[in-house]
């Protein structure tokens, strides 16, 4: 997992609610044995109509709105488990999503991936989609170190939380297996009693 | 203080607990199938390590094969591959494997319960989020990533911040026609999509306890689309009672001393929980859904409602006119086009045999295309020796073979463009059946109704 640690850019609004990872990746793209390539088929209906001709309506392809924080509405990644979605995500090149509230298996596959879900108040999420939508090049900038989301430009500022263990792991780009396969003689010792 | 049921059953499978209070937590059962296995069995190959435990790890394909000709290779290219990867890892890496052609084969979260693999008490794991289905035996089931799947196939252990606790209580006596699919359907409606995020839900009440082990399945099955990461209910006799005597459950002697066991697995009176819900079971009318998640649902009855009345209209305007629906609208009497009878929520033979007593001696609708997919190798072997394939025939159906089908659309039974399909799975997101396609959660007996008619109908009117 590559590490997290701090990020400046500009970002893609989706205020959409209840954004479900059928949308994100639609399932009959999940035949893929390897982790890559997914970014392009991400949100494909949404993006592409039938013929495969990009939907220009859809925010993804407005050359207005570019950037590696996709700042979304409330709910985001509901449904399936398919990590597929945060690969999706990842490999169309974001490192950040922001919301209000994320579902917990998609926020979880996002951790484990190096895709940073920052999660942040009702409120603060409007004032970011208020200032996205005043001027599509103003930047955010998200420092994990310090658990805080700005717009430097537009004087907001916010905290946000994230688990102490799922910082240090995105801070370092550690993944979970490395712990749980460096305590394996206490997995085996639980065993014995279980 | 007492603990709930939840804290009993995990607080006995944590092994240790890692920095910043993060539980380790053991993992009874892993089930996988051929889509978010791949890349996992790759990690650890990756890596040179093999599965830590592969007797605990039972494998099948569901997601992506065909519902007829199963014999024959698969048509689709990527699929066949993928069901090969499947069956070349699992070889390689020594998990039993339960594929095509073979009597367990079948939807992975109907094979657990009926094989006896699934057992009150256990921790139990799989990579897709209906895993929650196994929790109405009195388990913490729940789905997980396919890194997750990596992990508990290295370890058989996961990193994890233990949920808060939910309880939804349903008492009273349901009306007749009303199944436990509609008493889901009308919490999730209730609670919203993300009611339960954060959360792990037992279902509790008199109505639930009296659910046999199937309708309690399909409860837990959707505890996910509520947000809630799991669902259980106690195990009591009906739960043993289903048990006992399955291939992989303990037998004889060990079987009653396992009861012994699963007898203590209760919340104690004393035990609290974060939230609390309670429903009346007269409340509850047969459920329809009308927009594209699994909370915009109403009783048969009842009109669509106002967009102004949502918390977020612009989000609710746009699924309405995915689904070609109108605010104020009634679904009954709507014409229906397709109509899906399966899926891990709803093929299991209890379901089948609804479907079947109500379609007996009836004709479906011409203007109806309809599939009914058996969530086993074991059901349909069941259905068929019972007689309801010829049924079902007589009355214009045919009997598919399993698989997760038209849930998801990843084989080739989909649902068209615009077309309206009344389906007994879990989720009608956009896009879910097909492209384009438009979805109707309902209940089994619902959806059989809608075949016969063509049209949506209030079941509770016919069935009395």
């Amino acid at each position: 997992m590559e590490k997290f640690i701090k990020l400046d850019t500009t970002a893609v609004p989706m205020p959409m609610e209840n954004v479900d990872t059928d949308q994100i990746i639609p399932a009959r793209f999940l035949k893929a044995t390897t982790r890559e390539g997914f970014g392009d088929n991400l949100f494909r209906d949404w993006r592409f109509d039938n013929d495969d001709h990009p939907k220009p309506d859809f925010i993804l392809n407005n050359p207005t709105y570019q950037g590696k924080v996709l700042v979304a509405g409330k709910n985001f990644g509901c449904g399936s488990s398919r990590e597929h979605a945060a690969w999706a995500l990842y490999d169309y090149g974001f490192r950040v999503v922001v919301s209000s509230f994320f579902a917990d298996i998609f926020k979880g596959n996002a951790l484990n991936n190096g895709l940073l879900p920052v999660q942040v108040s009702p409120e603060f999420l409007h004032e970011l989609f208020e200032a996205i939508e005043e001027n599509a090049e103003v930047v955010l900038s998200i420092d994990l170190e310090n658990q805080k989301i700005s717009v430097p430009s537009k004087g907001l500022e916010s905290d946000f939380d994230i688990h102490p263990y799922k910082k240090t792991c995105m801070l370092n780009g550690y993944d979970d297996i490395d712990y749980l396969l460096s305590i394996t003689d206490k997995i085996k010792d639980f065993e014995k009693s279980h | 203080m007492g603990k709930t049921l939840f804290d009993k059953i995990w607080d006995a499978h944590v092994v240790t607990q890692a920095e910043g209070g993060i539980d380790v937590l053991y993992i009874d059962r892993h089930f996988i199938h051929e889509v978010t296995s791949p890349q996992a069995f790759a990690g650890l190959e990756k890596r040179s390590i093999p599965v830590f435990r592969p007797q605990q790890t039972i494998a099948t394909a569901d997601h992506n094969v065909p519902t007829i000709n199963q014999h024959l290779p698969i048509q689709e290219k990527l699929s066949r591959f993928q069901v090969e990867k499947l069956t070349e890892n699992c070889e390689k890496f020594g998990v039993e494997l339960y594929g095509l052609g073979h009597p367990y084969q079948g939807i992975v979260h109907v094979i657990g319960p009926q094989l006896g693999i699934t057992q009150p008490g256990m921790t139990i794991v799989c990579g897709d989020s209906h895993t929650s289905t196994h929790g109405a035996f009195g388990c913490i089931a729940f789905g997980i990533g396919t890194s997750q799947v990596e992990q508990v196939m290295a370890t058989q252990c996961l990193l994890l911040n233990k949920p808060k606790r939910m309880r939804i209580s349903v008492d009273g006596e349901l009306q007749s026609g009303v199944l436990s699919k509609d008493i889901i359907l009308y919490i999730i409606s209730q609670l919203g999509t993300g009611g339960g995020t954060g959360y792990f839900v037992e279902y509790a009440g008199s109505t639930i306890r009296s659910l046999s082990m199937e309708a309690r399945m399909t409860i837990c099955n959707m505890s996910i689309e509520m947000g809630a990461r799991g669902g259980m209910i106690a195990p009591d006799a009906t739960t043993f009672e289903y048990v006992k005597g399955r291939q992989f459950a303990p037998q004889g002697a060990d079987f009653e001393a396992a009861v012994q066991q699963w007898s203590e697995l209760y919340s104690d009176e004393d035990a609290v929980f974060d939230k609390e819900y309670h429903f009346k079971a007269e409340d509850i009318m047969p459920m329809v859904t009308y927009g594209t998640n699994p909370g915009m649902g109403i009783g048969v009855k009842e009109q669509i409602p106002q967009a102004a009345d949502s918390d977020s209209p612009k989000s609710y305007q746009k699924s309405l006119e995915y689904m070609g629906l109108h605010e104020g609208e009634s679904l009954l009497g709507k014409a229906i086009d397709y109509v899906f009878i399966g899926s891990c929520t709803n093929s299991r033979i209890e379901d089948l045999r609804i479907v079947a007593d109500y379609v007996k001696g009836k004709k479906k609708a011409d203007s109806i295309k309809a599939m009914i997919v058996p969530g086993s190798k074991q059901v349909e072997a069941q259905a068929r020796e019972e007689g309801l394939d010829k049924i079902f025939e007589a009355a214009g159906f045919q009997l598919r073979q399993p698989g997760c089908s038209a849930c998801l659309g990843m084989n080739e039974d989909k649902v068209p463009k615009g077309k309206y399909c009344i389906s007994t799975s879990n989720r009608n997101f956009e896009g879910r059946q097909g492209p384009g396609a438009r979805t109707i959660l309902a209940s089994p007996l619902m959806a059989a109704a809608t075949a016969i008619h063509g049209k949506i109908v209030d079941v509770r009117e016919e069935v009395i």
